[in-house]
């Protein structure tokens, strides 16, 4: 016992950032019982990334096998749960991503596990911090079990560090894979070439006070000019406005650059649940008393019609300035 | 066919958190069926009606199963009002139980009950777990698909394609019954949830969850509500996850509202350092 089991999402030869996030939460529960931190890459192709995964974790475990070409949680959980008894784990992680939620309490079903999601702190070697009620408050909570399941909250934990010296790697069966009748029928991706809305340094949200999406033009033309990702209000997503997942929130996205800028956003504590954890917060809204200047720490009252343009251009004069 | 939601009562979100000996104060609460389990009641009902005109489906069946105290039988009466058919209350202190513990019972409710799918909510809007639906499926060796934000029914044999909101797009999985399916917000969109019955040309409010009726509410009294105990399900109150302690997060200092957009840019860049 006492070895942490790290599930870590990939993209070709590297690990996804979100997976950093996880192996610096491993590290830290690895400390409080005295184990190691095993970084576990599943899916057809793991191996690719498992020289990435070893710069980060002293051991890599890679389960890679044709059969796993489509993310399923029927068929990664056994496995993931399989390595975790056969490394002895007393902790098994995996970032609150969409497939790390939808993957790790199947996972903790399946040990008989106690499970912690979405936690933002760890405080002992079985005591976890997690935000309850869209984040209005913050839950100590103590798991008894002798397995335990968490999933850490990407904007909670800093990327871990690449370690002095590459850990090893070593690889296991997949086993039977049986997806339960379950069938992956496609993904509809939404490409984009701005950064992730998890990992970026400035987000640019709007709402329903777009009106449009052809009216969110002018929010990407800020985004792009600060490097941004977008991110939008239920409203604007529920509305087809944008896609959906760029929506910010409880159950959305949850966001904690250094800086967020809120057009059009009424600031529902929905909304706020995903953003609050932002360094600077700017909002522009046409009605000054809406709870998004309650938390911002800059608010302009006016229409995005006019503020946004002027944003950008006076922006660009910063720019030319320096 | 025969449709379980699972339902919880939570407070109010709307109610601002207060903490009482280190924990939230629900004391005065007002309660509400669980935003994404009236969702999930509402999908229900979608699956087994003909929207255009309001049948429902010969045979169908939706019971909603809830885990919670005495007054939780006024959200569960609700969802029967909703349209639900039928319902099984599990009385429980909210502190004897946590997820493992609901999973258990609803395991149980189902090996009696053979549910074709268990439709409910994606996570409980006041402990944000959003753990129970895959802990369940685990348990049960079923299927799932989480974070529906579509479904299309299908017969011979009966299945659920499922829109499924993930990082970086929509994913469409197939489930066969049975089958455990947890909801998302966007399922209660106009044409959300297509069952090969309701005309695909019909379009719901898009408003959300319908409100019960009048003649909805007069009929609830009547349905059956049984009420149960955690033993009857073999669960025992000894939840193995245990809040030691509530704490509410430091206000944000207060902001500056500035007068216009060249001050903006220059507080951003000199005072916050932002640009
Ligand atoms: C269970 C549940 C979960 C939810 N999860 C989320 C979530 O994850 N994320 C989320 O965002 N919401 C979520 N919501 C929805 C949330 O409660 C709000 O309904 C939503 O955030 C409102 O979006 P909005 O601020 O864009 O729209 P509104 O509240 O309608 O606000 C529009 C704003 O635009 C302003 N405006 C209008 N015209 C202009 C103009 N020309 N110039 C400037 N300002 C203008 C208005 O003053 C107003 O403040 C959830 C709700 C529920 C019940
Ligand atoms: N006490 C309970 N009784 C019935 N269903 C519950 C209970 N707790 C959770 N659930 C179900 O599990 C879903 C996810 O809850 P959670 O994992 O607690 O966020 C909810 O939307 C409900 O459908």
């Amino acid at each position: 016992m006492g070895n942490v089991i790290a599930f870590c999402e990939f993209t070709g030869a590297n690990l996804r950032t979100s997976a950093l996030s996880n192996l610096a939460f491993a590290r830290q529960a690895a400390q409080h019982h005295g184990g190691n931190v095993v970084a576990l890459l599943v899916g057809a192709g793991a191996q690719a990334a498992s020289a990435h995964a070893a710069k980060f974790a002293p051991t890599v475990v890679v389960v890679d096998d044709a059969k796993l070409a489509n993310y399923l949680a029927e068929t990664y959980a056994p496995i993931v749960a399989t390595v975790a008894k056969a490394n002895d784990a007393s902790v098994v992680s995996a970032t609150a991503t969409a497939v790390g939620k939808d993957l790790m309490p199947r996972v903790a079903a399946l040990l008989d596990a106690g499970m912690a999601s979405d936690i933002a702190k760890v405080d002992g070697k079985d005591t976890f911090v997690r935000p309850i009620l869209a984040g209005n408050a913050y839950s100590t909570v103590q798991i008894s079990t002798p397995t335990i399941v968490v999933t850490p909250r990407q904007s909670e934990f800093e990327a871990a560090a690449e370690l002095p010296s590459a850990g090893t790697v070593t690889t296991a069966a997949a086993g039977d894979v049986n997806a339960a009748g379950a069938e992956f029928v496609r993904l509809d991706a939404q490409k984009s070439d701005r950064p992730e809305l998890t990992d970026a340094k400035v987000v640019v949200s709007g709402g329903r006070g777009m009106k449009t999406g052809e009216n969110f033009k002018v929010l990407e033309e800020l985004a792009d000019l600060l490097g941004a990702a977008m991110g939008a209000s239920r409203a604007a997503t529920d509305a087809g406005m944008v896609p959906a997942d760029w929506q910010v929130g409880q159950t959305g996205k949850i966001v904690a650059p250094n800086l967020y800028f809120a057009v059009a956003i009424s600031g529902a504590i929905q909304h706020l649940a995903g953003m609050k954890g932002s360094k600077t917060i700017v909002a522009i809204n046409k009605n000054k008393d809406e709870p998004i200047f309650q938390v911002a720490d800059y608010g302009v009252v006016a229409e995005w019609e006019k503020a946004v343009p002027e944003l950008i251009s006076e922006i660009k004069k910063l720019k030319a300035s320096r | 066919m025969k449709i379980l939601v699972p339902v919880k009562r939570v407070p109010d979100p709307t109610q601002k958190a207060k903490i009482k000996d280190g924990h939230i104060d629900l004391t005065g609460a007002s309660w509400i069926v669980n935003t994404f389990d009236e969702y999930a009641v509402e999908t229900a009902l979608r699956l087994l009606e003909n929207g255009a005109d309001n049948t429902r489906t010969a045979g169908s069946e939706i019971v909603v199963v809830s885990i919670g105290p005495d007054d939780a039988a006024k959200e569960i009466r609700t969802c029967l009002a909703m349209g639900a058919d039928r319902a099984i209350h599990v009385v429980a202190k909210d502190e004897e139980i946590d997820s493992l513990a609901v999973v258990k019972v609803l395991q149980a409710v189902i090996a009696a009950e053979k549910p074709d799918f268990v439709l409910m909510g994606k996570q409980a809007v006041d402990g944000d777990a959003n753990q129970v639906g895959q802990m369940l499926a685990g348990k049960l060796g079923w299927p799932q698909a989480t974070f529906a934000a579509s479904i299309e029914m299908s017969k011979d044999p009966v299945a659920l394609t499922v829109g499924r909101e993930v990082d970086g797009g929509v994913e469409y999985k197939k489930v066969p019954s049975p089958a455990v399916v947890t909801v998302d917000l966007r399922i209660v969109g106009p044409k959300a949830v297509q069952n090969g019955v309701t005309p695909a040309s019909h379009a719901y409010s898009g408003e959300g969850a319908r409100l019960p009726s009048l003649k909805g509410i007069m009929a609830a009294k009547k349905k059956p509500l049984a009420a149960t105990k955690l033993a009857d399900y073999g669960a025992a109150a000894a939840p193995s996850i245990k809040e030691l302690s509530v704490t509410l997060p430091p206000p944000r200092p207060p902001g500056q509202i500035v007068a216009d957009i060249p001050t903006l840019v220059k507080k951003l860049a000199d005072e916050a350092k932002a640009l």
